[in-house]
């Protein structure tokens, strides 16, 4: 008998006009697992986040999470049945504080202020953005933007975290912080889904890997096995890296 | 059925009008993301000018084309190099509301200079009605409608092969990347203020053979103007175009078929239905 | 932002603020009551504007829409069916909030410039309809019966003094809401909207829902303010009671305030309103506009260099000086 798995993704195609953003990926997430997706650009990897959370609606497949179908679902019901994204492009909320950010997604879960409150404090904490809590959410650098990111998005109180390119713009120390913040992360039971492109942190992080190109998943498999697969490198560099090295 | 088709002819008459009008203030806000609320009153200020170089001068309105191009391309550099330019930076309400200020101010002192009297020039060198079959076609219209369609197509000519008119149309595609391209924006950003002016002066020209002019003609267009710009297209401006021809045929017709009063909460409608159905209007 | 418990200091500032409010008539010439009268009115639908536009975002221009609803609703049924206008006061608001729901809707995917004109739109529709609608008397509109002076007839003859402290209570009433939402769940999600529906919907917000909240919370107040007029006035027709202008000047009442602050748009409206009343008073009668002149000046003025409002000017001084 198998386990229903955590998050199943089954087939999921989405075209623009004429273009096969995502073409018939299937793959699932157990939980507990932190799972990578890399590709190329283009690949199609951020459009996949946004048609399982919603946000894009697909034109062929199924996606379900603890076994319930959470197909084409608005993005605000997926979030509170537990699967929370970032965007490429790190978002926060201006005329805020970043303690008050934190709060908002934790209204989510409480009701009442002061509890938004006091949890909104503890995922600072867990982020260690604690001494950042009053300034201007915008006043951020970069690194500590993204882990604002991520404490708003743990308010939330997710079972499955996806971040997208959470490690772009990230200098050698911030990604080793980041790295060992998803860690963390995984470690308090959530289970980590991300779309990246620093091989290190893929290389690191990942238990498993997936490789998305031209919209298609073309192999899945452990970190260094995908790394070494001569068709992933052919995606990268291209046909002519490959007839030159033969 | 007849007089259907006379409507529609009138429809169109007026829409390519509105297009021209529309085309500036589209532009305007495909540059630099403002809208001109006081876009109305400028056209106000161009019909005057019309008016007063005909009564004070005896210059027919067509030959004063160019005088009000040149006039409101200056009055709209002076007001965004003046104005305008200080909000840019600011927040997006100011901009929204700093051209209400000036469309207040304009059109009110407009009414103290001149009186809000109504006026209308009478006689323009090319007047009276052509009747084709039973159609009845003013010859002041379709004047004005042919000016309408060749300056139109005279900016759409402007933007596609000049050096400055694809600037203008690198700007309001991609306002960084203009920049990285060495565009210097901030100047685009005055001239394409001043062109869309300028067509508002050139459709005030148009106006004044057979429309009535007074201080605050210009706030029922520039209504009329927001919708059908947002119609076809927040900065669109073959959208604007067939906006314009779209809005004066519906304006018209509707108002024939249900009753005048209503002809513009007619036009209203139409930009509601629009934008819930395609939110970015028809080509934007 | 008036998102922190209220300090002890600040409470003092505005109990004596309020002792001041109250005295003030007493003190004043029938023309001033007058004046802070539609202070409080214009102040009360600026506040009521700041929770759709201020806070989530929505720049509405076309409130003037909920206005006259609110004042030909409640007018209506007193002419007609001899009700309190205080239950026309609950019977605009409700009508008000439905019709802004209704409307508000399938504008759920507007923003910016797209909704501001969606809402002129709105209201200019509604001012038509109103103009030729021989139930509520047309262009004529409607003229409001004097009766016997007193609190259930919402009407007093002696003096203004009634309509003063009235109104008063119905602008603290805003405020009071307008506070509350600020504080809560309700005003954290509006502000997400603001920023973009992307991440309010990535936080979980049913961004629909929530804009919904907004509208008609906005248009329930305005609405209010609405049928104060009509029972203070008298007379209603849609050239008073549903005209651009006026939502253009609850705007300008919110910006100049300040436009996300609970108690901007009564400073706005403190200033702006005294301005527009004794200028016309003064300047106006002519009809020759001098009063417009100085006011579409003023505006543009304000809109270049203070266009966070007095209020974020004023708040701003004061995280300085500490």
């Amino acid at each position: 008998m198998s386990a229903v798995p955590f998050l199943d993704v089954q087939s999921i195609s989405k075209y623009f006009g004429g273009v096969r953003a995502c073409d018939d990926v299937s793959f699932h997430v157990d939980r507990g697992e932190i799972v990578s997706i890399i590709g190329p650009n283009g690949a199609g990897k951020s459009t996949l986040f946004s048609c399982i959370t919603g946000f894009h609606s697909v034109d062929k497949g199924r996606v379900f999470f603890k076994g319930q179908d959470i197909t084409n679902q608005k993005p605000h019901t997926i979030a509170k049945l537990g699967v929370v994204r970032t965007f490429q492009i790190v978002q926060v909320i201006s005329d805020m504080t970043v303690l008050e950010n934190v709060m908002t997604g934790g209204f989510l879960r409480h009701s009442r202020v002061a509890d938004v409150r006091s949890h909104a404090e503890e995922m600072l904490a867990f982020t260690g953005l604690t001494d950042k809590r009053n300034h201007n959410a915008l006043e951020l650098s970069i690194s500590d933007k993204k882990r604002l990111e991520v404490s708003m998005s743990l308010a939330m109180k997710p079972e499955l975290l996806m971040l997208d390119e959470s490690m772009a713009g990230l200098t050698r120390v911030e990604l080793r912080e980041m790295i060992a913040l998803i860690r963390k992360v995984r470690a308090n039971g959530v289970t980590v889904l991300v779309v990246e492109h620093v091989m290190e942190a893929v290389m690191e992080l990942s238990d498993r890997v997936i490789v998305l190109n031209t919209g298609r998943k073309i192999v899945e498999g452990p970190p260094k096995e995908v790394v070494a697969n001569p068709e992933v490198i052919r995606a990268y560099l291209g046909e002519r890296y490959n007839a030159v090295r033969k | 059925m007849e007089q259907l088709v006379q409507q529609l002819v009138n429809g169109v008459l007026i829409g390519l009008v509105y297009s021209l009008l529309a085309i500036g203030l589209t532009l305007v806000w495909g540059v630099m993301n403002v809208l001109n609320f006081a876009h109305g009153d400028f056209l106000m200020i161009g019909m005057f000018l019309s008016y007063w170089l005909y009564t004070l001068a005896g210059i027919d309105p067509l030959f004063s084309i160019p005088i009000n191009a040149v006039a409101l391309f200056l009055m709209g550099l002076f007001i965004y190099r003046f104005i305008i330019s200080k909000v840019m930076k600011g927040p997006g309400l100011a901009q929204l509301v700093v051209t209400f200020g000036i469309s207040i101010f304009i059109s009110n002192f407009a009414a103290l200079i001149w009186t809000p009297n109504f006026r209308s020039i009478d006689h323009t060198l090319l007047s009276g009605t052509w009747d084709i079959s039973g159609i009845k076609l003013s010859i002041p219209k379709f004047v004005s409608s042919i000016g309408s369609i060749l300056t139109s197509f005279g900016v759409f000519w402007f933007l596609k092969n000049t050096r400055t008119g694809k600037a203008i149309l690198a700007v309001e595609m991609d306002r960084e990347a203009a920049l990285i391209m060495g565009i210097n924006t901030e100047r685009i950003n005055s001239l394409s203020f001043a062109i869309g002016s300028a067509l508002v002066g050139v459709a005030g020209a148009l106006l004044a053979t057979y429309y009535y002019i007074y201080p605050f003609v210009g706030g029922t267009f520039g209504l009329v103007c927001f919708c059908i710009v947002a119609l076809g297209g927040f900065g669109s401006i073959e959208g604007a175009f067939i906006a314009g021809i779209l809005v004066g045929v519906v304006q018209t017709l509707g108002g024939y078929i249900f009753a005048p009063s209503y002809k513009l909460a007619i036009v209203f409608a139409m930009y509601l239905i629009t934008v819930w159905i395609r939110p970015q209007g028809l080509r934007g | 932002m008036g998102m922190h418990t209220i300090s002890g200091k600040k409470l003092a500032a505005g109990g004596a603020l309020l002792t001041l409010l109250i005295i003030l008539p007493l003190v004043s010439s029938s023309f001033g009551q007058h004046v802070m009268i539609i202070t409080f009115m214009f102040a009360m639908c600026g506040v009521a504007w700041n929770v759709m536009g201020g806070y989530a975002g929505m720049f509405s221009f076309g409130q003037v829409a909920f206005f006259g609803i609110g004042a030909y609703t409640s007018s209506f049924l007193v002419l007609t069916f001899h009700l309190s206008p205080w239950i026309g006061l609950v019977a605009g608001g409700v009508i008000s909030a439905l019709l802004a729901a209704a409307i508000g809707y399938p504008c759920s995917k507007l923003r910016g410039h797209y909704f501001a004109i969606a809402s002129i739109a709105f209201a200019e529709i509604v001012r038509i309809v109103f103009t030729n609608w021989d139930m509520v008397g047309a262009a004529e509109g409607l003229t409001l019966p004097m009766v016997k002076e007193s609190l259930t007839h919402f009407m007093f003859h002696s003096s203004k003094l009634p309509y003063y402290y009235i109104m008063l209570l119905f602008l603290l009433l805003a405020v009071a809401v307008c506070y509350w939402v600020s504080t809560s769940k309700m005003g954290y999600y509006f502000r997400a909207i603001k920023e973009s529906h992307e991440i309010a919907e990535v936080l979980g917000v049913n961004v629909v829902r929530y804009r919904l909240f907004a509208i008609m919370i906005s248009a329930f107040l305005t609405s209010m303010a609405g049928t104060f007029y009509a029972q203070y006035i008298l007379y209603i027709d849609p050239e008073s009671v549903m005209i651009m202008p006026i939502s253009v000047q609850i705007v300008l009442v919110a910006m100049l305030g300040g436009a996300n602050t609970v108690l901007g748009p009564v400073v706005g409206a403190a200033i702006l309103i005294p301005l527009s009343e004794y200028s016309r008073a003064w300047l106006g009668y002519k009809g020759t506009g001098v009063d417009m002149i100085l006011y579409g000046t003023l505006i543009t003025l304000i809109s270049m260099y203070q266009p966070a409002g007095v209020w974020g000017a004023i708040t701003n001084l004061m995280r300085r000086g500490k």
